[in-house]
């Protein structure tokens, strides 16, 4: 038992930042360096204000989708209805625009909504109903994209994005500063704070960690879990929302870009997709990283498919060097 | 035993086995003589070392250095197969079995019969019901999936297993905890059976009359070296305690006060039924009172504990609390200022503890809304609190901020009690809380309980310990399948009473028999 | 207890999805116009088949207790390449069907190694590879074209003796040449025991790596069986994304349909091979009833909803509330 406390006397000797800071979400940061110099000596604009800005602005749209999905992960679970979450808020929100003053005014807050209540379905699956989070959340995708075919006849919808959805998206209260990284600043320091000033955050790791032992600490963990995933869902449909403001309007399959790359993001920022562990600035760092890939791809004209299998590459070998559990032995 | 085992050479032979995890010394030059024909028994402190070097010699763990002789030829084991295969066969704390197979698949797990390639069924079976008799386990079905089999019957069918390997080396590690009393002693004839082949065997244990009843040879492990070995039965239990602790064994367990009958009872259960696991449970706790749970192990008492907290449905009868009768459905209700229960669980690892979270996130999770505004942390609120705790229970741990996973066995269970004990709870209900922890920690645990029913708590108290029973509590009621069969008092609590009501025999019966006996 | 009873407990996923496939086949078929004929038989356990294929490839890998979400785009994968190389004479041909089939084993055999050997989890690794073998699929088959030895083709998706279906026939083949041995072999049972306490398989000194490794390359085999014969349907290879996410999902769904449980250790490919059919049966229910096609996600997405909902009257029966958390 000496043993153990001199062990933690070194631990506790190391400056707190280095302590608390995490290989995996230090990597993160590092590979986005290298990501930006590998850029800047393929195009000197890279490293333009301008340029990063817009990177910015686009990687903050992924940024509140990524969050919900990382608030889901830390709780042990997965939401894969955020592709039909998105559209549907982008497509209410729209839909709720053309309905007169008072629909312009509400357009985001139902556009929200209804992810949240998506969100509350899959919550209630999972937190009461026990069914595993992969499977209730593919139905309520489904459902969710069943809903929209019906309502927008198959055909893309004919609604367009409201002037403050625009405004939110592409707009900029502070000069220079888009409004849209603003919004995922504001969303993103909540969020920090749920996780580590809020006995709910707490509730949250707890849960990703050892469920049973939290309902048996007198944690009402099911309600947790309920309200996790209809957050993530009102999260997943605000990404919806912005990115109809961005396009001036939804389109049928405007959340399939986004699936992949949220996980992708959550995990390589080093939230474990076995829940529990993670933080909210490694969640950061992914999504930075992701949209930076995705850009640098773009920017070297690669085809679709050079870039799929170049995305699927570089999330492999980052994961290989520093999100393997551990060996057994 | 003809032979001393200075004369012949050893079937095994560790010398200076050196392991650490990180910077934890777990075994320094550690050194083990195991001579077949003999029962071997190890003992230590929780944290001496066991453990690992039981893991190094059944090939779950490598060691830093050292040598492993086995039948004069070294040898190294690079995982749990390759040490089967040598004979060294290990039947450990932590159960091997897997749950969604069959008992007869899990015999033969790692080396079942083949024809053309495919596992030959029927071979396999044949082979498992003779190993499951050999067990002294023919009750169990060859065909009953694991997961179906309560914890006692998984016990047996991992003695079982570790039988069909035919091994030459056969380790225990708290391979009794787990079994019934009837279990225990089918267990034990086997052993002496297999002793008489020829076989060694390592026999680790935290119960002493078990060590005293079988062991030849005896070796006190402590900090991660050998302390000493000598035959069994050439030191008395302080002598062995105070070797293991280092210190002076004394007053394991604190006075009890003279009962205060006239306080009224906190809690009181009128009828408690649940399926056909709880029959009829009708008693009440005072102020305190420490009321202890008997009786062989699986005969309800978990389920009493769990249905008091209000975690399983469908209970029928009332649970009564200061007067008033309350539906409990949750923990969390359980647990809430007006009911005030607490429930130390019995599996600290899954159900007391998030292991991978800090001390501070693990002490101050029950009492969350104690340092909290509006489900806002008061992070100095928090310290506060937790500073006092870690001192009232010294929990020795090098700050809040690191993984409770790395404390140590005994102050892992510490937090899980102070974890309940920041709610100051009125009613406590303990699910074996010494199970597997160290004999210093056991003993503060004691005095504890005791300081907490001094302060008016009442406390519900499941040990499958019969001494900590007779030591600790003022009352015992002893379950037999799922009902109360008797109520002991104060001095009543010995152990012949308490093993004779757990057998559902007659108390004076049963002491003629012993006297006839003796 | 008797014996056939511990046998029907482990079977009972198994028939339950054989149950729930016979009510939804018997709703189908006696709605259907034209009855129950040889030719209805023949497209429904066509289209079955496909995703039978894939919901096997599904299964292996969730009994070790892993998912593997790249399954739908190795089949897109194997259906690009089988519109190259399955073509031309016999010699040409069985060669193209050789290396089709080797490719299914290769993304297996990769999806395995970065699981097992680089410590990856499953569900993040199989997304990645998934993107890598959905862009060479796009590689190979920028548009969709191609062509597949035809004589093959039907005779594979046709009727034997005018009656049983061949695709059929070959499910079955598949089932007693690859199920069937694996199932029974050590590795089979590695995969099953590290799929329910990895950590108990390793204690027992079971070939934990080489059971799940199989269980992965086997996985990539069977999908491109599916690929296979996605190709002898089609007679063109088509990289079509939205197609190898839906089978991946409906890969999933079949397998839940089929009694396979999702944490590890439990289920069979028989269960899942049901649980396919049953999912494709509930999707056609809409066309017999002449409804709009342009509700026949939101059918499909509430069917599954209900169905996936409907495992849940368990837990009324769960009289101690930590079996919440498993």
């Amino acid at each position: 038992m000496s043993d153990t406390v001199t062990g933690g006397d070194t631990v506790s000797r190391m400056p707190k930042f280095l302590r608390r800071a995490d290989p995996a979400v230090a990597t993160a940061f590092a590979c986005i360096i290298a990501l930006l110099i590998f850029g800047s000596l393929y195009s000197s604009s890279f490293l333009s204000p301008e340029y990063l800005l817009q990177q910015l602005k686009v990687a903050s749209f992924l940024g509140v989708i990524a969050t919900g999905m990382m608030l889901v992960i830390l709780l042990g679970q997965i939401d894969l209805s955020v592709p039909w979450t998105v559209a549907t808020g982008a497509m209410m929100a729209s839909a709720a625009a053309a309905f007169g003053p008072m629909g312009v005014a509400l357009a985001i807050p139902f556009g929200i909504f209804c992810g949240m209540m998506i969100g509350l379905v899959n919550g209630i699956g999972v937190a009461y109903l026990r069914i595993p989070s992969m499977i209730i959340t593919l139905a309520t995708n489904a459902v969710a994209q069943g809903l929209m075919v019906v309502y927008t006849g198959g055909f893309s919808p004919q609604d367009s994005a409201s002037e403050a959805m625009r405004y939110l998206a592409t707009g900029s209260l502070v000069p220079g500063v888009p409004n849209a990284v603003i919004v995922w600043a504001l969303i993103g320091a909540g969020t920090v704070f749920l996780l580590t000033r809020t006995t709910f955050g707490r509730s949250i790791y707890a849960i990703g960690n050892r469920e049973r032992a939290a309902y048996l600490s007198g944690v009402d963990t099911r309600r947790i879990v309920m309200i996790t995933f209809a957050i993530a869902g009102g999260l997943s449909a605000f990404g919806g929302v912005l990115l109809a403001g961005y396009a001036s309007k939804a389109a049928q399959s405007m959340g399939d870009a986004y699936l992949l790359p949220a996980i992708a993001a959550v995990v390589l920022g080093g939230t474990s997709i076995l829940g529990g562990r993670g933080s909210y600035l490694g969640t950061v760092a992914g999504v930075i990283l992701i949209t930076l890939l995705q850009s640098i791809l773009s920017v070297m004209q690669m085809p679709e498919a050079g870039r799929q299998i170049i995305y699927g590459v570089v999330i492999v070998v980052m994961l290989l060097l520093y999100g393997r559990a551990p060996a057994s032995r | 035993m003809d032979t001393a085992p200075e004369e012949t050479r050893p079937l095994l032979h560790m010398q200076g086995i050196s392991k650490r995890y990180g910077g934890v010394r777990a075994l320094e030059d550690a050194e083990l003589v195991v001579h077949a024909g003999r029962i071997h028994a190890i003992l230590g402190e929780n944290g001496a070392g066991k453990s690992t070097l039981i893991k190094v010699m059944s090939g779950v763990v490598a060691p830093d250095q050292g040598r492993i002789v086995l039948d004069g030829a070294e040898v190294t084991f690079d995982s749990p197969a390759a040490a089967n295969k040598a004979g060294v066969v290990c039947i450990f704390q932590e159960l091997s079995l897997i749950p969604e197979l069959s008992v007869a698949d899990n015999i033969m797990i790692s080396d079942p019969p083949t024809r053309f390639g495919m596992i030959d069924r029927r071979a396999q079976r044949r082979i498992a019901v003779e190993a499951l008799a050999r067990a002294g386990a023919s009750d169990i079905h060859p065909s009953a999936l694991v997961k179906d089999l309560p914890l006692s019957r998984r016990q047996m069918v991992e003695i079982a297993k570790a039988l069909a390997r035919k091994p030459r080396i056969l380790i225990l590690d708290e391979a009794t905890s787990a079994l019934t009393a009837a279990d225990v002693s089918k267990v034990f004839d086997v052993l002496k059976r297999l002793r008489s082949e020829g076989l060694a065997l390592l026999y680790i244990s935290h119960r002493m009359h078990e060590i005293a009843e079988l062991a030849d040879d005896c070796t006190v492990f402590r900090n991660g070296q050998k302390i000493a070995t000598y035959k069994a039965g050439t030191k008395s239990d302080n002598e062995v305690i105070e070797l293991m602790i280092g210190r002076e064994y004394q007053n394991v367990f604190p006075p009890k006060p003279a009962p205060n009958a006239a306080a009224k009872p906190i809690l009181e259960c009128r009828g408690l039924t649940w399926t056909d696991r709880l029959t009829d449970i009708n008693f009440t706790v005072r102020p305190g009172e420490v009321v202890g749970l008997g009786g062989l192990d699986g005969q309800g008492q978990r389920e009493l504990l769990l249905a008091l907290f209000g975690v399983l449905r469908g209970c029928t009868g009332q649970i009564v609390i200061d007067g008033e009768p309350v539906r409990l459905a949750s923990p969390a209700q359980a647990s809430s200022g007006k009911v005030g229960m607490a429930l130390i669980p019995e599996d600290r690892k899954t159900e007391g503890l998030m292991l991978p979270m800090t001390v501070r996130e693990n002490l101050a999770f029950a009492a969350m809304d104690k340092v909290s505004k509006h489900g806002i942390i008061d992070r100095q609120a928090e310290d506060r609190l937790l500073d006092e705790m870690v001192k009232l229970l010294a929990i020795k741990t090098a700050g809040l901020e690191i993984p409770v996973g790395a404390l140590s066995g005994g102050n892992q269970q510490k937090v899980v009690i102070a974890k309940w004990l920041m709610r100051h709870p009125r009613i406590i209900l303990l699910n074996d809380p010494t199970r597997g922890i160290d004999v210093g920690t056991k003993q503060e645990i004691y005095q504890l309980l005791r300081r907490l029913a001094d302060q008016g708590a009442a406390i519900v108290f499941y040990s499958t310990d019969y001494d900590e029973l007779i030591g600790c509590c003022d009352r015992v009621l002893v379950l037999y399948d799922g009902a109360i069969k008797r109520e002991l008092v104060g001095d009543e609590i010995t152990e012949h009473a308490l093993i004779a009501s757990a057998l559902n025999i007659d108390v004076a019966e049963a002491a003629k028999m012993a006297r006839a006996n003796a | 207890m008797s014996e056939w009873r511990y046998w029907f407990a482990e079977q009972k996923g198994t028939l339950l999805a054989l149950g729930i496939f016979l009510v939804m086949f018997i709703i189908y078929t006696s709605n259907h116009p034209a009855g129950f004929t040889a030719n209805v038989v023949q497209t429904a356990s066509n289209k079955g088949v496909l995703l039978a294929f894939v919901a096997m490839a599904q299964t292996l890998v969730v009994i070790t207790a892993g998912i593997d979400l790249s399954v739908g785009m190795i089949f897109l994968l194997t259906n690009c390449l089988a519109s190259w190389l399955v073509v031309g004479g016999p010699v040409e041909t069985t060669l193209g069907v050789i290396a089709v089939l080797l490719v299914g084993v290769l993304c297996g055999a990769l999806n395995g190694a970065i699981v097992i050997y680089g410590r990856l989890q499953p569900i993040v690794a199989t997304i990645a590879t998934g993107a890598m073998y959905f862009g060479i699929a796009l590689l190979l088959r920028p548009f969709p074209g191609g062509s597949v030895n035809e004589d093959l083709a039907d005779a594979l998706t046709g009727r034997l003796f005018g009656v049983i279906p061949a695709s059929l026939v070959t499910l079955l083949a598949t089932v007693l040449i690859i199920w069937v041995p694996f199932s029974r072999s050590v590795y089979g049972r590695a995969a099953y025991a590290a799929g329910s306490s990895e950590v108990a398989a390793y204690m027992s000194g079971v070939p934990i790596k080489r059971g799940k490794f199989l269980a992965y390359v086997l996985a990539g085999l069977l999908a491109s069986f599916g690929g296979l014969f996605l190709t002898f349907f089609t007679y063109t290879g088509e990289a079509a994304y939205a197609s190898g996410n839906a089978y991946t999902l409906f890969s999933i769904a079949a397998v839940v349909l089929g009694g396979v449980s999702l944490f590890g250790g439990r289920g069979s490919v028989i269960g899942a091979i049901f649980g396919a059919f049953a999912f494709r049966t509930i999707g056609d229910l809409l066309f017999v009833f002449d409804l709009d096609p342009l509700w026949q996600p939101l059918f499909q997405g509430v069917v599954l909803l209900l169905a996936v909902s409907l495992g849940a009257f368990a837990l009324f029966r769960v009289k101690n509330r930590l079996e919440w958390f498993g």
